[in-house]
């Protein structure tokens, strides 16, 4: 399969087009070839999958030459960057989730943005991103991978800041671009560290020869290194304290938000991880780290979610927050666990960010909750698919989400009750949130009755893309049941060469039934609970709920502000940037070295010629005396 | 006698010159010739120099070389070549030459005669400095190459033109001097050593050693002095705010040379002379050398964050750039010599492609202020292209050239000494905010409404900048041409300077090559069976990385 670099090539040439000749040649060969491309990588891409699953070691090594090379190859210290691509189990299932669900949401985007202005500008930013994306998936070193990373972060930038002629996009973008540079050189950082330590930054090459290692009882420089990229998954996964940046991205329009920030960009961060699984097996200091993270994140996100108004805020929250579980699962050593939920996750979050699109696009463009409601008749699609995803997401048996949220508490409750518990309550936040959700914009009276009348359900290009995606978010669980309700975990065992890397020291081993199936009913009851207890309070409009909230306003209130953490990142942070620098450019630049410096030494100079310009006065008895005492002098001096 | 063609780099070198006597007998009003006729030239001279890149041995020798006695008394001579280092620049030269003088046509309005014959005779002397072998020809075409700029910003520069022109001119002059006294102090010792007077370089660097033996005062006079030459030139924090006056004052065609090509001169500096020729004191100096490097990193970018002017964002910019230049230089190993390498000529293309953006809106508008501007990507969208590839580029997004530069600079200092790859991070992050908050504030939010009749770019507009911006993604994507030519002098250069770099390192990898064959002996039976996966990596790794 020496044609696989043609996935990653395609979507690359589709965006050469719609940026170069898009607005030329209209909107329908735009929309054609933009589609097209994703189309055929996908199709290529699972040409690929199927050949790698039939290759030796179900792995393809693909090279197509060097990259960068500095110093003699073989010697010492010498950096060597190959152009090659892997296709493996994870890097396999990730490409064919990139391109398929990117497929899916390209022809989306057709529907949504077919009145836009800049129809070709966002086509040919979607493709890019795709390009990149697959090279972040399929690149065979670390450097290739950053390039992928940064490159996403740079689609990302572009199309949040889609709208810029608004405040608030660029601003989004911005923020976004710069939230993801810190983690992005936390990353850098961390390559620096292992190719100091294994002198190479081809994944192989490291992983190979980290399995002749055991793991660091203290923190030593697999540690640090492992951290760095966890420092630099935070950013792009959005996990504290680098989350801020996902929930402003929703600036962008709601496709973006559906491929990007829900399904593929933001779990590049687990993908790292699961890339490098048997680097962070042996950094045991670091797993801690990344699964308290995720835990925290979960519960932090979840329960902010569950006051805003904004339809896409909420998703995006409950984003964070179940990007959080992955990260619970793989610090809890489950990689495949967590990568399954990336799995299940891409299809029903990218079905509930489309899903709210078709909703905004029905409503013209009105996002705030409280103004919509009794959707469900006038929507029927949209809210069919939606109410699959929601009872995905909630993790009802036997819809996706189940399986894969079920393993993750799992394997935390096996390593610490408390991550169990912290995960348990973040799950009964995310079926109340979601819940208060579909209330209020599916059941209840219309609140904006003008938009309501308008509303009609959206064209094929947006509903069939709904349709798949519900199939998926229904059943996608199946493809891995876990041992303790009678499946064999298959995406795990399909994953396994890939996340241990031929070792098998660390990897998780069988588990057994009685807690597991106990720990799944009272998490599914809570969360039950939870999900009535939301549709509930918001069924009938917002009184019960405004009654609630005047209840414990203080709490509301810091929910509502999001923990206030933008006002402290502002007034704590970027201030005092600005005011340190302002303060070197004023006084070091302008007044130390340039005042004291420069000009002051200048102006002596000029001064000191001034005066002693005095003395040559032009008349001949001032030269006369000074003449005379000069002779008075040197005859003193010879005299004496 | 050698053929022509076999010493390009002293006819590339002559043509500007050549040129620009030529152009002397036009009369002044010919506007179009000046004009048309510097472009043919400085096109003509880039073409004449591409030949070089193919022509380039690699090796870590000095080639192209013509050696005539010019003073003997004195032991001057005519000693001409170049290596890889001295190539690379040299090409760069070329590049950023027919570009500026493009840039110009509408840009200059008076003494056009003048102008593009400065433009020429300074093209003339920055070629000079990378092709001089001998240390007085090299101090010869240094200090020549003060005047025409002096010139370009004093006669056709802003409103402080007279104050930033002679700043400029001091600054530097007072940073020559020193090096002057650091040049005849070597070469006076080198007499009392040897018993021979020379300037060449070579011989220059060999008296490494013997200055090595001189007394400690000595030796760090030696350094400081040419540390503070080329620090000035570079410049390096605190000698900087000449830079800032000098940008902001001149024409755009002056900004695209001084941060194209002249700022290279002292990062050329460093690696030339001061390196190779006082390493055992650079080496006892090296962490003031390297706080004032990370200093300028972070304090740059800070400064720059919050200028209210393109042109002095830009500039300050540039005081961070090459302060991550510096720092891979000072980690003293190939991968941090390499990115510094990278850093100059990708300085060089995205800072003088920025200055080259900002002269554009400026011809429209006249007026530099990022306050005045709003919105233009709406009016503007070519524009508004180049300029996000060239911040992109700018600020390092693989893919562009300044990520090769950055990454191997913090790679290189890294190996030497974690830390410093650390602070300088924030650098690179502070660089992203100032580069983005600029485009943003520029280039989004609703138009202005003094820029609605705002032309986007013409077509000679667009042909200068796409030379800038295939260099960028041809850097970005494919460097390994460029380092193949680098590799070997720099190689040469890291031996001069710590001489054991290369066995210790050899050594270290074959002490970690045995303990990790002890470790396979030990673990064996456990991998006789590995997973499939296992197998392909293993064969990876069984031979040396990189052969491919």
């Amino acid at each position: 399969m020496k044609l696989a670099w043609l996935i990653p090539i395609l979507p690359l040439l589709g965006c050469a087009f719609s940026g170069l000749l898009g607005r030329r040649l209209g909107k329908l060969a735009t929309a054609v070839v933009s589609v097209g491309v994703v189309f055929a990588a996908f199709l290529v891409a699972l040409a690929t999958f199927f050949a790698m699953k039939a290759a030796p070691g179900q792995r393809l090594d693909l090279l197509y030459g060097t990259w960068m090379a500095v110093g003699t190859p073989g010697t010492p210290g010498a950096l060597s960057v190959p152009f090659g691509l892997v296709v493996d189990p994870l890097s396999g299932t990730m490409m064919l989730v990139v391109t398929g669900i990117g497929a899916l949401i390209h022809l989306y985007s057709v529907g949504y943005m077919w009145e836009e202005e800049g129809f070709a500008r966002y086509f040919s930013y979607l493709n890019l991103f795709v390009f990149f994306m697959l090279t972040l998936v399929l690149g065979s070193s670390l450097p290739l991978l950053f390039v992928g990373w940064e490159g996403v972060g740079l689609c990302s930038y572009l199309l949040i800041g889609y709208y810029f002629e608004t405040d608030y996009a660029p601003d989004a973008g911005l923020k976004a671009f710069l939230t993801n540079r810190v983690g992005d050189l936390g990353m850098a950082v961390g390559m620096m560290a292992l190719f100091a330590h294994f002198g190479t930054l081809t994944v192989g090459d490291i992983l190979a020869q980290a399995g002749h290692l055991s793991p660091e009882t203290s923190f030593g420089i697999l540690g640090f290194a492992t951290l760095m990229l966890f420092v630099g998954a935070t950013g792009k996964s959005a996990q504290i304290p680098l989350y801020v940046w996902l929930p402003d991205a929703m600036a962008g329009p709601t496709p973006v938000s559906a491929l990007i920030h829900a399904a593929t960009m933001v779990t590049a961060g687990i993908f790292l991880l699961c890339r490098m699984a048997p680097l962070f097996l042996l950094s045991p200091v670091t797993m801690n780290v990344v699964a308290w993270t995720g835990a925290a994140t979960a519960l932090f996100a979840a329960t902010i979610g569950l006051v805003q108004r904004d339809i896409k805020k909420v998703l995006a929250y409950s984003t964070v927050s179940q990007l959080g579980y992955m990260f619970l699962g793989l610090g809890a050593a489950g990689f495949a666990a967590g990568f399954f939920h990336v799995f299940t996750h891409a299809w029903f979050k990218a079905l509930l960010f489309l899903g709210a699109g078709s909703v905004i696009h029905a409503l013209h463009h009105e996002q705030d909750l409280f103004r919509m409601g009794g959707l469900k008749d006038k929507l029927p699609i949209t809210f069919w698919t939606m109410l699959i995803a929601t009872l995905a997401i909630m993790g009802l048996p036997p819809f996706s989400g189940f399986f894969s949220k079920d393993e993750i508490l799992y394997l935390a409750f096996l390593k610490s009750p408390w991550l169990w518990a912290i995960g348990v309550v973040g799950a009964c936040c995310t079926a109340f949130y979601m819940w208060r959700l579909m209330a209020l914009t599916f059941w209840g009276e219309p609140r904006d009755h003008h938009a309501f009348e308008h509303a009609h359900e959206s064209p094929w290009q947006m509903t069939l893309p709904l349709g798949i995606l519900a199939l998926g978010s229904a059943l996608g669980g199946f493809l891995g049941v876990p041992e303790a309700f009678g499946g064999h975990f298959a995406i795990g065992k399909f994953l396994e060469p890939a996340l241990t890397f031929g070792q098998t020291h660390g990897a998780h081993g069988g588990h057994h039934a009685g807690p597991a199936v106990l720990l799944a009913v009272i998490s599914t009851g809570l969360g039950l609970a939870a999900a009535l207890a939301g549709f509930f309070l918001y069924k009938d409009g917002l009184a019960r709920a405004e009654a609630l909230a005047a209840r414990v306003p203080g709490l509301h209130l810091v929910l509502l502000n999001k923990y206030f953490v933008d006002e402290a990142i502002e007034g704590y942070l970027l201030r005092p940037f600005r005011w340190f620098g302002n303060l070197l450019w004023k006084l070091g630049d302008v007044i130390l070295i340039d005042g004291v410096g420069v000009n002051l030494p200048g102006a002596l100079t000029r001064v000191a010629g001034d005066f002693v310009s005095l003395l040559q006065t032009g008349r001949v008895r001032n030269y006369a005396l000074g003449m005379g005492f000069g002779i008075l002098a040197l005859a003193w001096i010879f005299l004496k | 006698m050698l053929a022509w063609y076999q010493n390009l780099p002293l006819w590339v070198t002559a043509l500007p010159m050549l040129g620009a006597l030529l152009l002397l007998f036009v009369p002044n009003t010919q506007r179009r010739t000046f004009e048309l006729g510097a472009l043919a030239i400085t096109v003509a001279d880039f073409l004449l120099s591409v030949p070089l890149w193919f022509q380039y041995q690699s090796s870590d020798a000095v080639q192209w070389v013509t050696r005539i006695p010019w003073i003997p008394s004195i032991g001057v001579n005519f000693h001409i070549g170049m290596d890889g280092i001295s190539l690379v620049l040299f090409l760069l030269t070329t590049f950023i030459g027919f570009i500026s003088v493009w840039c110009s046509f509408t840009a200059i309005e008076e003494r056009h005669k003048e102008y593009y014959i400065w433009i020429l005779v300074m093209q003339f002397t920055m070629l000079g400095v990378f092709i001089c072998q001998d240390m007085f020809l090299f101090y010869l075409f240094w200090e020549l190459m003060l005047v025409p700029m002096y010139f370009l910003i004093a006669i056709w520069g802003g409103p402080q033109k007279l104050y930033a022109a002679i700043k400029l001119f001091l600054y530097t002059l007072a940073g020559s001097v020193l090096m002057l006294v650091a040049i005849l102090a070597i070469y006076f010792l080198q007499h009392k050593t040897t018993g021979t007077y020379s300037f060449g370089i070579a011989e220059f660097q060999a008296m490494a050693p013997a200055i090595a033996k001189q007394s400690l005062t000595f030796q760090i006079l030696l350094c400081l002095a040419f540390f503070i030459g080329f620090a000035i030139k570079v410049p390096m924090f605190p000698f900087h705010t000449w830079l800032p006056d000098a940008h902001v004052q001149a024409p755009t065609a002056g900004s695209v040379i001084l941060a194209g090509i002249l700022l290279k001169m002292g990062t050329y500096g460093f690696v030339r002379f001061l390196l190779p020729i006082v390493p055992e004191a650079t080496k006892l100096l090296m962490p003031w050398f390297l706080a004032l490097t990370l200093i300028g990193v972070i304090y740059g970018a800070l400064v720059a964050m919050i200028q209210k002017d393109i042109k002095k964002l830009v500039a300050y910019s540039s005081v961070s750039h090459l302060g991550l230049c510096m720092l891979g230089i000072f980690a003293l190993n190939p991968n941090g010599i390499m990115g510094g390498m990278f850093q100059m000529i990708n300085h060089g293309i995205s800072t003088s492609a920025l200055f080259l953006l900002v002269g554009i809106v400026y011809e429209r508008r006249h007026t530099r202020m990022i306050a005045d501007y709003s919105g233009l990507s709406k009016q503007m969208p070519v524009y508004a292209t180049i300029f996000m590839i060239m911040t992109m580029s700018s600020i390092g997004l693989p893919g562009l050239n300044g990520f090769i530069g950055e990454f191997a600079i913090l790679q290189g200092a890294f190996q030497a000494q974690p830390w410093w790859a650390v602070a300088a991070t924030s650098g690179i992050i502070l660089g992203a905010a100032y580069m983005l908050w600029l485009y943003q504030r520029v280039m989004f939010g609703p138009l202005d409404s003094a820029s609605v009749h705002m032309k986007d770019l013409n077509a000679r507009e667009i042909a200068y900048f796409a030379p800038l911006v295939a260099a960028a993604f041809w850097i970005g994507l494919y460097p390994k041409p460029l380092m193949d030519r680098l590799e070997k002098p720099i190689a040469k250069l890291v031996t001069q300077v710590d001489p054991g770099f290369f066995e210790r390192e050899r050594l270290e990898k074959v002490q970690a090559e045995a303990r990790r064959m002890g470790m396979k002996a030990m673990e064996a039976p456990a991998h006789a069976a590995p997973g499939a996966a296992g197998h392909a990596p293993e064969a990876h790794a069984a031979v040396p990385k990189g052969g491919h």
